[in-house]
């Protein structure tokens, strides 16, 4: 398949994977902070091409497994309202709060919907128009400007049954915290490639320039991932650190400005909660005093309560990279796919799922 | 029947509307000496080892590019006898339907069992219809349960796939799920894509006859050609190889998948067979299948090593080896 196989091609992947085992003999920490960078290179089998010296790390780049215990059981309690109708994204469902998760309250008759596009939840508010329609947003700057439009265009319908739970962030403040923190070790970050066609080179100069650690934004192929590794030996090995862009084909360095100016729109950069990493300064999105009639924490006036993360559960740890999930006493051990502890183990994009699924 | 009538809670009363029901529709399409007695019961005389089979269906939509639930419901019985050597010869069909359905509709799932039934050489000779009120299923649910007899010296089974054997597909992986998935619209997508939705049994009596060394075949369907070969690497304790380069997956499908971020792997498909063969046969039942209607794009896709644990393992594309797993969850919606 045409600017699929291209990238998948056999000679190229061996000529990149031959160049990085040359490299150098030095240990490398290289962490990504993007799930469907995590599946991609459990996927093709990434790992077993580099040498030991090089280390793939994943963070905290899978927007379900980032969301707070806090922010989940505040949605259990809400799901359970009289003629109110949740809708989500599919990995949310099976997420465990401190008692249940939305699959289990659905199976007692919540009226809860799966969505694939923020837009299919505000037909389902056109539809409904005597029930009240919460889209719990969770994601990254790849999904935001979508809500966004989705608000904006709420307010334009004048529809007031429609609102908005948003627990959604942002990566570069989640990747100065890991920094800052000094936990972990890393020499270099793998940029989502999706996030930073949205917010494009001019977040990370800040990691490059304050912390000296070298971003390379990737693509998602083999070749693509390879070849982001070598770019960031290349800077490791010049002792240099500047933000650079494999993924050329979808990345500029300005990003994509229309859906930067419907961000500002509606959005205001806001303090949030991060399983793992706890509150990190202006690293998420509520909406702003335009659209505040469509924030449902407002409109059901939602408070969030302290909620205890499950006992033995290192998903913090695993989205901070300190451990690795193997390093858990839970995993696939009573922690699998079809009694998840942790939302690590739960969403399509989770470490401890990737591991699970590839890696046992 | 009138145009535009619909199904009422009596038609499956038993009374008047249930009898004009089976005079005017069911008996005449499904037309065959031993459904026509109409007694309560139909009386066959098997000999010889016998295979019997069940399953229901509650695909949503009813109707889908490349069949609907009356095909899909007798097509996916007929395929089940099949994987076991079984020359499929009778059915029944029993079906739940919620009140309202159009009787026209009922009336194009009924015929396009009879016909089904007849390409795949079976007859179906016992059934039910039940009405249901509004909202207490969704549109109709079919039942079909199905006899064959197992010709001498057959010995197919899940538990025999043995070290050396060739894991061989009759064609492109994923097309039912895909096609289902596009007609709900769930995803915005328009395809081309139609389902695979057939009966194998002429396909597989024909490998049959072509080779003795057929030790396993089972139908990819819900959960994909990867839940089936651990369901197979787990009852025969082996160890399974396949080979990414070699899943033969049509461009239209890989660009779906792609797309939404699934694996064709996990998709159903609902007229394909993994056949396990000795690896002396495989170019000949490679070669059948190819010369089949519903084989040409028959791959060889894998084989079956010693290994010390029952799985699965997949040598990607770019030459590195993981694990496959089993489909955990649920991937799809209903879509069979």
């Amino acid at each position: 398949m045409k600017y699929i196989d291209e990238f998948r091609e056999k000679s190229i992947v061996k000529n990149l994977a031959d160049q990085i085992a040359g490299f150098s003999d030095r240990n490398i920490n290289l962490m990504e902070v993007c799930g469907t960078h995590t599946m991609a290179i459990f996927r093709s089998g990434i790992k077993q091409l580099l040498p030991k010296n090089i280390n793939l790390i994943s963070g905290p780049g899978c927007p379900v497994c980032v969301t707070s215990q806090s922010d989940i059981d505040c949605m259990l309690e809400l799901a359970s309202t009289k003629n109110l109708i949740i809708t989500t994204f599919g990995d949310m469902l099976k997420v465990p709060g401190t008692k249940s998760s939305l699959e289990k309250i659905r199976s007692d008759g919540a009226d809860i919907r799966v969505v694939y596009s923020p837009l299919d939840a505000l037909e389902i508010a056109k539809e409904n128009k005597n029930k009240e329609v919460v889209f719990w947003a969770v994601g990254f700057e790849t999904t935001s400007p979508v809500i966004a439009s989705v608000v904006d265009d709420t307010r334009k319908l004048k529809l007031r049954n429609f609102s908005v739970y948003c627990c959604h962030k942002l990566i570069p403040p989640a990747m100065a915290a890991l920094l800052a923190s000094r936990e972990i070790k890393i020499h270099g970050f793998l940029c989502p490639g999706h996030v930073s066609s949205i917010i494009g080179t001019k977040a990370y100069q800040f990691i490059a320039q304050e912390f000296k650690i070298p971003c390379v934004v990737s693509g998602f192929e083999p070749t693509d991932i390879l070849e982001t590794i070598l770019m960031l030996l290349k800077q490791i090995a010049k002792n240099t650190a500047s933000v650079e862009i494999q993924y050329k084909r979808a990345v500029h360095p300005q990003g994509n400005i229309p859906a930067q100016e419907m961000l500002k729109r509606v959005f205001l950069p806001c303090d949030a909660d991060w399983r793992g990493l706890g509150t990190i300064p202006q690293s998420g999105l509520k909406l702003n005093s335009d659209y505040a009639g469509f924030d449902a924490r407002s409109k059901f006036q939602l408070k969030t309560k302290k909620a205890f993360e499950p006992k033995n559960c290192l998903c913090g740890e695993v989205l901070r990279g300190v451990k690795t999930p193997a390093q858990c006493k839970l995993f696939a051990k009573i922690c699998n796919p079809e009694n998840p502890f942790g939302p690590c183990m739960v969403s399509s994009e989770g470490t401890c799922s990737a591991w699970y699924k590839y890696n046992r | 029947m009138k145009n535009n009538e619909k199904i009422l809670l009596a038609h499956g009363g038993g009374g008047k509307l249930t009898h004009r029901l089976l005079k005017e529709l069911i008996f005449p399409a499904f037309s065959n000496p031993i459904l026509a007695k109409a007694e309560d019961a139909a009386i066959l005389d098997l000999k010889g080892k016998t295979a019997f089979s069940t399953d229901s269906f509650v695909i949503q939509p009813i109707f889908f590019p490349g069949g609907d639930i009356g095909k899909l419901a007798v097509c996916g019985t007929v395929n089940d006898l099949a994987m076991m050597g079984a020359k499929p010869l009778y059915l029944t069909a029993a079906c739940i339907v919620e009140e309202g359905l159009e009787v026209s509709t009922l009336e194009k799932i009924i015929k396009s069992m009879a016909k089904a039934s007849q390409e795949a050489g079976v007859k179906i000779v016992g059934g039910d219809l039940k009405v249901v009120e509004k909202n207490a299923c969704d549109k109709i649910f079919i039942n079909t349960t199905g006899l064959g007899s197992i010709p001498k010296k057959i010995d197919i089974s899940a538990e025999n796939a043995r070290p050396g054997d060739a894991v061989i597909i009759n064609g492109f992986i994923g097309e039912h799920a895909a096609a289902i998935m596009s007609a709900r619209q769930d995803y915005k997508l328009k395809t081309s894509i139609k389902s695979d939705c057939a009966s194998l049994n002429y396909l597989i009596a024909g490998l049959l006859a072509k080779s003795g060394h057929i030790h396993v075949m089972r139908d990819p369907t819900r959960g994909g050609v990867a839940t089936t070969l651990n369901e197979i690497a787990q009852q025969s304790n082996v160890e399974i190889q396949l080979e990414e380069d070699q899943l033969p997956i049509s461009a239209a499908v890989r660009g779906f998948c792609e797309i939404l971020g699934i694996d064709p792997l996990y998709m159903a498909n609902e007229g394909k067979v993994l056949v396990f063969v000795a690896q002396k046969d495989s170019g000949k039942i490679l070669s059948a299948m190819r010369k089949h209607p519903l084989g040409k794009k028959a791959q060889i896709i894998g084989k079956v090593s010693r290994g010390n644990n029952p799985q699965v393992l997949l040598r990607t594309s770019i030459g590195s080896t993981r694990i496959m797993d089993m489909l955990t969850g649920e991937q799809l919606p209903r879509i069979c």
